[in-house]
């Protein structure tokens, strides 16, 4: 854990990172597949899961044609860009929450004396391919609301739905790393981070004129939630946001996305720092 | 020692097992909170629109929300309690050990499981709920008696909950392997138990018929007869129904189970 690497290095330490990643993930995956059936029936599970959610939603417009002033498929716009950017974080970074566990029962320490950067062991631990189900429920959601929403496209409009994507997922990948770095602290704390991951993708299916201005306020300015969906998708639904914000806020997702990466880059090195192994 | 201490003996044993994590105790009254804010807001734009939905007032409707909170991880409505220790050692063969003591499979587990369960309740379900009474306005009984009435169809549900959760158990030793049966459990669990929405808010003939299935004596029984919406001894009657057939299910299918048992390993 050198504090301070030259440029040269940590370029190909990133790169080195990425390789393990794919290497491990590859392994769990082969592991995964040793039992086709079972793996079959968990993909198809954690599409129902993920699902349930929106037959939720569905269930509450089956008694009213509007939430908040904002109708089903507008919310489903919501629902599909939450969803499936969080789906692909989930993939990619979902297994960090299992570092709690792996601090308590000390084998946290055999990736610490491993030649590979630890947060890609972290990240690539018992990789779920089973949680593909997620972003396929989700992008089913979201291709159905860009069709049904009433929206005029234009340029930025169109271009804004992969950005919200990309962003959204970078955005939910810091909140997972920073929570992962919290587990150093708490060690027992994995529904911590659930409260903000699962909680926040939650929180974003549904409109924000739903919500307290504080909360808004909250999850625009302090956790930058919003910016994985709220805000651009006002913008592209021609939606006013709760708060009066000025429109070129509604393009600031990947500005907001890298600066929560670079924080949780800040926290993950200081938790790791901090880790004292439990040595009993 | 006679069979009524050795059962109250697992139930302390099993609270104090759960007592041990404070943190993660403390974490998911935590998350519970959350997910009920978030519940709340959306339940009070969908009562907007729509008053008095499944002849809940907004005030009910929120409490409801909060009721859920508190009894999401004590009646493991999305599963997580005693079941996934038990289909391990199904899966294990471990259970062939639990078969030879002397003591009753289905009562072992169901003290254990009462244990943690008054644990969840006392340790993750009362601080959501008060701090939902306290920030959001909420429908409580000023009354002694419909808390009382109250804490009756709590203990109805928490057999309710065990019931299905040991027939899901058990079908481990067929499948062999318990995900499936558990993601089973989270799909009817929170579906079915009404954790997106009041079993009376669904539409239609699908209310009907989630209404009559054993989970709706899990939330929203206990819901209703604290809000008063239902006739306390009606509730008590569907959920004692449904509970001694689910327990009389688990016993048939326990010694099944136990007559085909083969011992893995050794």
């Amino acid at each position: 854990m050198a504090a301070s690497t030259p440029a040269s290095t940590a370029g190909s330490r990133v790169a080195d990172g990425l390789r393990a990643y794919v290497l491990i993930a590859g392994m769990w995956i082969r592991a995964g597949m040793t039992y086709r059936a079972s793996f079959v029936v968990t993909v198809v599970g954690n599409l129902l899961l993920s699902g349930l959610d929106f037959v939720g939603i569905l269930l509450m417009f089956s008694q009213v044609d509007s939430l908040g002033g904002w109708t089903l498929p507008e919310v489903a716009f919501l629902y599909g860009l939450s969803v499936t950017g969080f789906g692909i974080t989930d993939l990619l970074l979902g297994s960090s929450e299992v570092l709690g566990a792996r601090i308590r029962d000390g084998s946290f320490d055999t990736m610490l004396v491993r030649p590979v950067p630890v947060l890609a062991q972290v990240a690539a631990d018992q990789f779920p391919l089973r949680r593909f189900g997620r972003i396929i429920q989700g992008s089913l959601v979201l291709g159905w609301a860009l069709f049904a929403v009433d929206v005029d496209w234009t340029a930025p409009k169109v271009l804004l739905v992969p950005v919200m994507l990309v962003s959204g997922a970078v955005i939910f990948g810091a909140i997972f790393v920073a929570g992962a770095a919290f587990q150093f602290l708490a060690q027992d704390a994995a529904q911590v981070q659930n409260a903000f991951t699962y909680g926040g993708t939650t929180l974003l299916q549904y409109p924000p004129t739903l919500f307290g201005k504080d909360l808004v306020r909250g999850v625009t300015f302090v956790l930058p939630l919003a910016f994985v969906n709220w805000l651009p998708a006002s913008y592209v639904l021609g939606r006013p946001y709760p708060l009066d914000l000025p429109t070129w806020v509604t393009f600031m997702s990947p500005l907001a996305a890298g600066v929560c990466c670079a924080v949780s880059a800040l926290v993950w090195r200081a938790g790791l720092r901090s880790y004292r192994s439990t040595g009993s | 020692m006679g069979a009524g201490r050795l059962y109250a003996a697992v139930v302390v044993g099993s609270f104090r097992r759960y007592a041990t994590y404070r943190v993660a105790t403390a974490a998911g009254v935590f998350t519970n909170t959350v997910f009920g804010v978030i519940l709340v807001y959306t339940y009070l734009a969908l009562w907007d629109e729509r008053p008095d939905l499944g002849g809940y007032d907004q005030a009910q409707a929120v409490t409801y929300v909060w009721l859920g909170q508190a009894l999401f991880a004590a009646l493991a409505i999305q599963s997580g309690g005693f079941e996934i220790e038990l289909m391990e050692r199904i899966r294990t063969g471990a259970i062939a050990i639990d078969l030879y003591r002397p003591a009753d499979l289905q009562l072992w587990w169901l003290a254990s499981d009462l244990g943690r369960m008054l644990f969840q309740f006392l340790g993750r379900g009362v601080i959501p709920f008060v701090f939902g009474a306290l920030f959001f306005p909420m429908a409580l009984p000023r009354d002694f008696g419909t808390w009382a009435a109250f804490l009756v169809a709590l203990l109805l549900a928490a057999v309710v909950s065990f019931g299905i959760r040991y027939l899901a158990a058990l079908s481990v030793f067929w499948l062999m392997d318990g995900r499936g049966v558990t993601q089973a459990l989270m799909v009817t669990g929170i579906f079915c138990s009404g954790m997106t929405l009041p079993l009376n808010a669904f539409p239609g003939a699908l209310g009907d018929v989630v209404q009559a299935l054993p989970w709706a004596a899990q939330l929203q029984m206990p819901a209703d007869v604290l809000m008063g919406e239902a006739d306390a001894l009606g509730a008590y009657v569907f959920q004692a129904v449904w509970g001694v057939a689910l327990l009389a299910a688990g016993r048939l299918l326990q010694s099944a189970a136990t007559r085909r048992v083969v011992v893995q390993g050794g």
